[in-house]
C-alpha cells in the first residue's frame, strides 16, 4: 500500500517548524531524578503482589484446574511493568518552551503535552512518603481543562520548587483568561 | 411586606445597577418555598373541615373515622394546644421568610455583583464582572404569573453562580443588560449615552403608557403572551427559531423512537407466542417515562430562539416555564455540530457547546444546557456557527465549515485527512477523517455514519497534544486533542498521518499562545472601541 503525498502544509502563524525527521525533538527534555525509578518500582512491587493475591483465590479457595492461569498472567504482566519501569521512568520530560510548557511521557502509548503558561490556574507539590525518604517532589500544573494538567513526579525538592516559583513568574508574565 | 425598598419599576433603567445595596422582588419568599407552606396549610384545612363539619352535624363518629390523625387529635382533648403549635410555627415560618428576604441583599457595581443571604449563617458571595460566562433568566410558570425571574450570573467552577431570585420580570432584562454592559468594559458614560435610546426604543409600550400605564392583570397578560424573544433585541438576520415540524420530526427520528418501535415489535412477538398480556405490565412506567420524555422536550424547545445581540449569543426556549440566556462573546470553549444517522435524510444537525461554567439551569429539552441547538437544518447551522464562532464569518471560513459538516472528503478540501493505510482502525470514515487549522480556530472533522465536526477556537484551548499507541506506531499514525474545559465535545482525532499530526501538535501550540494573547473577550467593549473586527493573527487564510 503505497501513501498519498499530502498537500503542502501551510502554517498560519509561522511556527518553529518540527522537522519530521526530528520528531519528537531529542535534546532539550529535562528529566526527573533517576531516583524516581525507586519510587515507582516500589509501587508497582505493592500493587503487583496485592492484584497476584486476589488473583489466587479462585486456585487457593475454590481448587480450580485452570486457576494456575490468573496469577500467572497478572504476575507476568506485573514483572514487565516493573522491569520497564527504567525506561518509562527514562521517557518522562519536561521542556520549558518560550510560551508553553512541553510534557512527554510513555513508552508504548507516547503522550506529548503542549500548555501555554497563561493558561495556569495553580500549581501544586506533593510528596509521598516514600519520595520524601528520597528526596522527591512531584509537581502539577493545573489548567481549566482536565486532560491539560501536566503532572511531573520525581523532582528533586529543590528543583520542583525552583521550577513552581518559575511557572508562576512565567504565567503572571503571560496571564490569558480562560 | 409594604418596606419602600426598590420596587421594580417599569422604567428604561432597573435602578440595580448602581453601587447600592437591594432587595429581591417581594413575592420572594412566597415563589421560593412559600407555596409548600401553602399547600399544607390546604391539606389541614381540608381536614379540620371534616371535623367541623363532624361537630356542627353530629356526624357520626364512629370507628370509621378514627384513621383521620387530626379527628383523633380533635377527641383527644389536645386540639386547641396543637392548633396553637401549628398557628406558632406558621407564624415562626412567615416571620422567618420575611426576615430572610430582608437580609437577602445584593449590589452591582463596576467590578464585581454581590450577594449577602441568610440569617443566622450569613453567606457573602462576590463574583468579578469580566469572569462572567453567562447570565441566565428564568421563569418559571408560577413566577411568570406573578410577573418575577431568576437571575443566575454563571462563573466557572462547580456551584460558583451568584443566583438573583427573584427580581421583577423586566427588572431582570434589564439588569442583565446592564451587567453585561459593566462587564463589556465600556465606560459608564458611554453606556449611559448610547444605551439610553436604545433602551427606551426597546421598550415602546411602558414609554408610551407613562404614568397611565396598563393594569395588573393587563401586563402580565401582555408578558405571557409576548413572544420568546424580544424582536427589537437582535436584528432579524441573526435569529434562529424553531421549526414546529423539524422539532415534531427530530423527535419521530430520535433513538428514543427506536427503543420504542423494539419495545412495540418485542411485545407483539411475545404476544403472538403467549397469548397473555402479562408482560405488559412491567414496562408501563418505561412507557410512561418516554411519554414524558417527548411532552417536555416538545414543550421545552417549542418556542426556541438563538439570537445575536450586542452582548453575546441570546438562547431562549420554553413554552410554560421560560429560560434565556445570555453568554458573552469569548465563552465558547468548543463546539460540535453533529447528525446521526437517522437524520441524515431530513439534512438536520445538532450543535453543543463546552463551557466553563455549570449551570444549575436546565437546557432546552429538560438537556443540559450546553446543547444550543436541539435541531435545525443546515442554515439554521451557518447561522448559529456565525454566531457563537464570531471569528469565522469571511467566506473561506464558511466553506471550510460546510466541507467539514458535509464533505465526503476527498483530497483537495481543505482538511488534512487521514492516508488510506488509516483505513484498518477507520473502517468508513478514512476518507473524512481529518484536521484544518485556520488562524483563529482548529477544525476536526470525523465520522462516516455518525458526522461530527468539532471546532475549539485557539484562544480557549488549554492545551494541545498528541499521542501514540502501539498499532498507531505500526501503521504510522498519531492521534491529536485540543484540550478543553470538560463537558459533552471531547476534541480529539485519531489515525492522523504521524509527521503531520506532528506538524499539527507544532503549529496548533504555537496558534494557542498567540491566540491566547491577541484575545480581548474578557472585556469584550472596550476591545470593540479599540479594534471593531476581532484581531485576525494573518489574512488570507490557508488550508
Amino acid at each position: 500500500m503505497t501513501d498519498q503525498p499530502h498537500p503542502p502544509y501551510v502554517s498560519p502563524t509561522e511556527p518553529p517548524r518540527v522537522d519530521d525527521a526530528g520528531w519528537p525533538p531529542a535534546t532539550g527534555w529535562r528529566r526527573v531524578s533517576p531516583k524516581y525509578i525507586v519510587v515507582d518500582v516500589v509501587g508497582y512491587i505493592v500493587s503487583g503482589l496485592m492484584v497476584t493475591a486476589v488473583s489466587l483465590v479462585p486456585l487457593v479457595l475454590f481448587h480450580w484446574d485452570l486457576g494456575w492461569i490468573p496469577p500467572v498472567v497478572v504476575g507476568t504482566s506485573s514483572l514487565v511493568t516493573i522491569l520497564l519501569t527504567p525506561r518509562r521512568v527514562r521517557s518522562i520530560g519536561y521542556q520549558l518552551r518560550d510560551d508553553d510548557l512541553l510534557f512527554r511521557r510513555g513508552l508504548a502509548w507516547q503522550r506529548f503535552v503542549a500548555v501555554p503558561y497563561g493558561r495556569m490556574q495553580l500549581v501544586d507539590i506533593n510528596r509521598g512518603p516514600l519520595a520524601r525518604a528520597l528526596g522527591l517532589s512531584e509537581l502539577r500544573f493545573v489548567t481549566a481543562a482536565a486532560a491539560a494538567t501536566i503532572v511531573v513526579p520525581g523532582l528533586p525538592e529543590q528543583e520542583a520548587e525552583e521550577l513552581r516559583d518559575r511557572l508562576v513568574g512565567l504565567a503572571e508574565s503571560r496571564r490569558a483568561g480562560l | 411586606m409594604s418596606q419602600p425598598v426598590t420596587p421594580p419599576t417599569p422604567a428604561a433603567h432597573s435602578g440595580f445597577a448602581d453601587g447600592e445595596w437591594h432587595r429581591l422582588h417581594p413575592a420572594t419568599p412566597f415563589l421560593r418555598g412559600g407555596l409548600t407552606l401553602f399547600a399544607i396549610a390546604g391539606i389541614v384545612i381540608v381536614n379540620l373541615r371534616d371535623i367541623l363539619l363532624d361537630n356542627l352535624f353530629g356526624g357520626p363518629g364512629g370507628p370509621g373515622d378514627d384513621g383521620e390523625p387530626l379527628v383523633l387529635l380533635a377527641e383527644s382533648g389536645f386540639g386547641g394546644l396543637v392548633l396553637l403549635g401549628i398557628l406558632v410555627i406558621i407564624i415562626a415560618l412567615v416571620v422567618g421568610f420575611y426576615f430572610s428576604w430582608r437580609m437577602h441583599t445584593f449590589r452591582i457595581t463596576d467590578e464585581v455583583v454581590e450577594v449577602r443571604s441568610g440569617i443566622l449563617f450569613r453567606t457573602h458571595r462576590r463574583a468579578r464582572l469580566d469572569r462572567i460566562q453567562g447570565i441566565n433568566i428564568q421563569r418559571p410558570f408560577l413566577a411568570r404569573l406573578f410577573g418575577a425571574a431568576k437571575l443566575e450570573v454563571n462563573v466557572a467552577g462547580q456551584d460558583a453562580n451568584v443566583q438573583l431570585a427573584y427580581l421583577g420580570s423586566q427588572a431582570s432584562d434589564q439588569l442583565r443588560r446592564e451587567i453585561l454592559v459593566l462587564a463589556s468594559g465600556t465606560q459608564r458614560a458611554e453606556a449611559a449615552a448610547t444605551d439610553d435610546p436604545a433602551a427606551l426604543a426597546a421598550l415602546p409600550l411602558v414609554a408610551a403608557a407613562g404614568p397611565s400605564a396598563p393594569g395588573l392583570v393587563e401586563q402580565r397578560v401582555n408578558e405571557l403572551l409576548a413572544p420568546e424573544l424580544d424582536p427589537d433585541l437582535a436584528p432579524r438576520e441573526s435569529v434562529v427559531s424553531m421549526n414546529l415540524g423539524r422539532l415534531i420530526g427530530s423527535l419521530v427520528l430520535s433513538e428514543t423512537t427506536v427503543l420504542l418501535v423494539v419495545l412495540i415489535a418485542g411485545l407483539a412477538v411475545v404476544f403472538a407466542r403467549t397469548g397473555e398480556f402479562f408482560f405488559i405490565a412491567p414496562l408501563v412506567p418505561i412507557l410512561l417515562g418516554m411519554a414524558g420524555f417527548y411532552f417536555s422536550r416538545f414543550t421545552k424547545s417549542l418556542r426556541y430562539s438563538i439570537a445575536g445581540t450586542p452582548d453575546g449569543v441570546r438562547v431562549g426556549f420554553g413554552l410554560f416555564s421560560t429560560s434565556n440566556e445570555t453568554l458573552p462573546p469569548g465563552r465558547i470553549h468548543s463546539v460540535q455540530v453533529s447528525q446521526p444517522l437517522l437524520w441524515r435524510a431530513p439534512g438536520w444537525w445538532e450543535i453543543k457547546l463546552n463551557r466553563a461554567s455549570t449551570s444549575a439551569a436546565k437546557g432546552a429539552a429538560g438537556q443540559a444546557n450546553t446543547t444550543i441547538l436541539p435541531v435545525g437544518n443546515l442554515s439554521d447551522v451557518r447561522k448559529v456557527l456565525e454566531l457563537v464562532l464570531p471569528a469565522l464569518v469571511d467566506p473561506e471560513s464558511i466553506a471550510l465549515l460546510e466541507r467539514g459538516l458535509t464533505s465526503g472528503g476527498r483530497s483537495e478540501d481543505g482538511f488534512h485527512n487521514s492516508p488510506p493505510r488509516a483505513r484498518i482502525l477507520r473502517w468508513f470514515s478514512w476518507r473524512r477523517n481529518g484536521f484544518a487549522l485556520v488562524p483563529h480556530a482548529v477544525l476536526l472533522r470525523s465520522g462516516f455514519v455518525w458526522r461530527r465536526l468539532v471546532v475549539v477556537p485557539l484562544a480557549r484551548a488549554q492545551g494541545v497534544a498528541l499521542t501514540q499507541g502501539p498499532l498507531e506506531r505500526r501503521l504510522r499514525l498519531a492521534s491529536v486533542q485540543v484540550n478543553t474545559v470538560a463537558g459533552p465535545v471531547s476534541a480529539s482525532l485519531g489515525a492522523i498521518d504521524a509527521p503531520t499530526a506532528s506538524r499539527f501538535f507544532a503549529d496548533a501550540a504555537r496558534s494557542t499562545v498567540l491566540s491566547a494573547s491577541a484575545d480581548t473577550t474578557h472585556r469584550w467593549g472596550s476591545a470593540a472601541v479599540t479594534a471593531s473586527p476581532p484581531p485576525r493573527l494573518t489574512d488570507g487564510a490557508p488550508a
